[in-house]
């Protein structure tokens, strides 16, 4: 049995691979932005607009929505971010229902590779939003003793985000495998509706997770209300 | 025995052990995390969407600690790599 689709090789030249998770990645960056390429290019402004404005303009304001609930007061600024890893994330698994598709958030190595953007996009903008003094000192809190223990968290996180969506997303392939050999008929389905649910919801749990440490590592100090930054619209 | 049977044996059976008691702990949780919440939910109808949100970030972080087990175990029986180290060990013979 498959552990996951790293092991589906589609064309191979030296020691340069390309695996069934490249492929279904890059499948679905260009679904991804050939679909809002292709639905901003007429966007209206009146009361008649098209149903996929409608979808997406749903999509964007509930992400803003849910950024702004979880503490960050500029969500414009960080939807680039969050709202891409959610879109893919939540993408990734919905396509589940296509037959012989492989999510490509069931290996480990693109679960690392969203895990070590939000390590990365953490600092960069917490030393944004509070100068890298500002945000060094961050690690120092509350007392000079926790630095080597805030250090071993933003490692641990890391690994906890990669591992938590993998592991959801390979156990729900493995659970309907395991099933279908068992009783191939009605339950393979019920437990595909299930993974759709899980999917969602791990992908909200991942996003929603890195807004949380953006908004740790940019909330400090509340007491300075800055100016409001043109929105970028 | 040989080593390649005793590699075998404890992975099955440690793989079993870990996902059947790694999973108790987060069961046990997660049932007292919902049964929390709908108390809650019980008593401020009002405030449902914010505690039905930290609900389900609540239930996806406890549930990660069993989805670790999972994966512990599906790595011990799918790819082991004693497992692997053996049989190279064996065919070199």
């Amino acid at each position: 049995m498959r552990l996951s689709p790293d092991e589906i090789i589609l064309w191979q030249y030296g020691f340069v691979k390309l695996n069934a998770t490249i492929a279904t990645t890059w499948a679905l960056m260009l679904v991804l932005s050939v679909g809002a390429k292709l639905i901003t290019r007429r966007l209206s402004t009146d009361h008649t607009r098209s149903r996929w404005q409608n979808l997406l303009e749903i999509v964007v304001t509930g992400i803003e929505k849910q950024i702004e609930d979880v503490g960050l007061r500029h969500p414009r600024k960080y939807i680039g971010f969050l709202g891409t890893l959610f879109l893919f994330v939540a993408m990734a698994s919905l396509c589940t229902v296509i037959p012989g598709y492989e999510p490509p958030t069931g290996s480990l190595s693109t679960t690392a590779a969203l895990a070590l953007c939000v390590m990365v996009a953490v600092p960069l903008f917490g030393i944004e939003d509070q100068g890298l003094g500002g945000y060094l000192k961050s690690y120092l809190k509350p007392t000079a003793i926790m630095l080597p223990f805030n250090i071993i968290s933003e490692v641990s996180r890391t690994l906890a985000l990669a591992v938590r969506l993998f592991g959801n997303m390979m156990s729900g392939a493995m659970i309907i495998g395991i099933l279908l050999s068992i009783t191939p008929f009605i339950f393979p389905i019920v437990m595909t509706v299930l993974g759709l649910l899980t999917g969602m919801v791990q992908a909200y749990i991942f996003s929603i997770l890195a807004a949380v440490y953006i908004a740790a590592a940019t909330h400090v100090r509340k007491s300075k209300p800055k100016a409001e930054p043109a929105p970028n619209i | 025995m040989d080593s390649l049977t005793i590699i075998a044996v404890a992975s099955i059976v440690i793989a079993g052990i870990t996902t059947g008691f790694g999973t108790m702990g987060p069961a046990f949780a997660e049932g007292r995390a919902v049964a929390t919440a709908l108390t809650a939910l019980a008593q401020q109808p009002d405030a449902s969407a914010t505690i039905t949100r930290t609900l389900f970030v609540g239930l996806a972080m406890i549930e990660s600690t069993a989805i670790y087990c999972f994966v512990v175990s599906m790595i011990l029986i799918f790819a082991n790599p004693f497992w692997n180290q053996a049989l190279a060990l064996a065919a070199g013979k």
